[in-house]
């Protein structure tokens, strides 16, 4: 056993135990932990957010720009945009960054709008594409198996998979009241999809286990030097 | 014992937890582990990269998940160094930044590499999805700064660095969103950049999919992921050191399940008698 002797290790120990502490029941020490979590993360957010967003990816080019360094001499003004810099147009993004703030000043705030329809508009484009390509295409192309492989287990696993896929689509069929042959088939679908969500349920506990186990690591290795 | 059941404070699960948690770390039960096939492939999808490629590898998560995937994180770079593979680290969690740096120095140090040459840490960018699409279009246009500040472009390991075709492989370690998912629908797909994933357990499911297609050439999955990749590497690290206490943990819950199941049960016959 060999006890931390750095500050850092003291404090990330004592807040780890302060939080345990709501296992036993809700009290001002853990109340203190979680106010301080919540203040120091927006703090460092915003801190981050300015650093490494404002300054390098609108600041910076902006100013470089303005003053014409590293803009093709050939071309004139902050808004000389040859191939591979168009850092004077910035100034667009960065407007439409400052329209939403209008949201905290009442009458104006429908202007936020323009700008929270270009983001959803840009962000619904990259996810539509990328969607219909990995998750539409992607998968149906995996779905169609050939239901013969030439193998007992692997065909056995490709009869399963297919029944299991046929019947949870089948589930989700609400055209029709769900008896007779749809109400078997759907009914069959449900078993997999509990096998299925028995699994996410075994890999949640998994993860939440884990979040346990790194905070006694840590108490036990990095604070109280036990190894 | 089933009206002991129905009256048991909670607090006494809390504690039980506890100590089965506590107690295989203190004293090491050496469970036995089974490599499976996921996390083999895994491995063998960074073998499979000829040696002293450069790699691009995004650690897309926060100190919440320290315990899965840092341990992931560490024996892929050490993976990676033996191969005298080149790494590109980034980061698209704003939470991320410091951990990973840390996380990335130490393993580099451990194996002699040198800042600049054999790996460069491009630090955290805003943006999730568009950062990926602009990295398609270079990689120094998306980061022209790296963690420290250095202009990227300057930098010896980005000489042969352009965008996504520079690299054989993408090893993404991953907490949610933006995260694998994300690497597979913008770049996976559009860039048929061959990709392998680390993920924490609750978001594992969601990616088995993507490995049945292809468009995962391997995944790790939460801490038994990286114990088993641990165990592939021959290494013993923080992973299999908690896998003791995953399992016992996991016990507990089954036996919890059960016993409530049965309360309930009881429950409802007693109601149907009276």
């Amino acid at each position: 056993v060999s006890i931390s002797h750095d500050l850092s290790i003291w404090v990330a120990a004592i807040l780890t135990l302060f939080i345990f502490s709501f296992l036993y029941k809700d009290n001002p020490l853990y109340k203190f932990a979680e106010h301080l979590f919540v203040g120091v993360s927006a703090g460092y957010y915003i801190i981050l957010n300015f650093w490494t967003v404002i300054v390098p990816n609108l600041w910076d080019p902006l100013v470089k720009a303005f003053r014409g360094e590293g803009v093709d001499p050939t071309h004139h003004g902050f808004l000389a945009a040859s191939l591979g810099d168009y850092r004077g147009w910035l100034i667009i993004p960065g407007l439409l960054g400052v329209l939403l703030f209008t949201r905290l000043f009442g009458k104006i705030g429908w202007v936020s709008r323009w700008s929270l329809a270009t983001i959803i508009g840009v962000y619904a484009g990259i996810k539509t594409t990328g969607f219909a390509q990995s998750d539409l295409v992607e998968q149906l192309h995996g779905s169609l198996q050939p239901l013969w492989t030439g193998q007992l287990a692997s065909t056995v696993n490709v009869l399963i998979f297919t029944v299991g896929l046929i019947t949870s689509l089948m589930f989700f069929f609400y055209s029709r009241e769900h008896k007779g042959t749809l109400g078997v088939v759907s009914r069959i679908g449900v078993f997999f999809l509990m096998v299925s969500f028995g699994a996410g349920y075994g890999y949640t506990v998994m993860s939440r286990v884990s979040l346990l186990i790194g905070r006694f690591q840590f108490l036990l290795q990095d604070w109280l030097g036990i190894r | 014992v089933t009206r002991w059941l129905e009256r048991l404070d909670r607090r006494w699960i809390f504690f039980g937890m506890g100590l089965l948690v506590l107690l295989p770390l203190l004293f090491p039960l050496s469970l036995p582990l089974t490599v499976s096939n996921r996390v083999r492939a895994f491995h063998d999808g960074i073998a499979r990269i000829p040696d002293g490629s450069t790699v691009l590898m995004s650690c897309d998560y926060d100190p919440g998940a320290i315990p899965e995937l840092v341990p992931m994180t560490r024996t892929a770079l050490h993976q990676l160094f033996d191969k005298k593979c080149k790494v590109v680290v980034t980061c698209l969690w704003p939470g991320g930044p410091g951990l990973v740096d840390n996380t990335v120095r130490a393993v580099a140090d451990e194996m002699h590499q040198v800042d600049g040459v054999d790996y460069v840490d491009l630090g955290f960018k805003e943006g999730r999805e568009a950062v990926m699409v602009l990295m398609g279009q270079g990689i120094a246009n998306a980061f022209p700064r790296d963690y420290q500040g250095k202009d990227t472009r300057s930098l010896p390991i980005m000489r042969n660095v352009r965008d996504y075709s520079s690299f054989p492989l993408l090893v993404n370690i991953s907490a949610g969103y933006p995260g694998t998912k994300e690497w597979v629908q913008q770049v996976q797909g559009r860039f048929h950049l061959p990709m392998v994933a680390g993920v924490t357990a609750v978001s594992a499911p969601e990616f088995y999919p993507y490995l049945q297609t292809g468009q995962l050439v391997g995944l790790l999955g939460g801490m038994a992921g990286a114990a088993e990749y641990e165990k592939l590497r021959g290494e013993k690290g923080t992973a299999t050191r908690g896998m003791d206490a995953q399992s016992m943990a996991h016990v507990f819950v089954a036996l919890c399940i059960l016993a409530g199941n049965w309360v309930h049960w009881r429950r409802r016959r007693e109601e149907r008698a009276s």
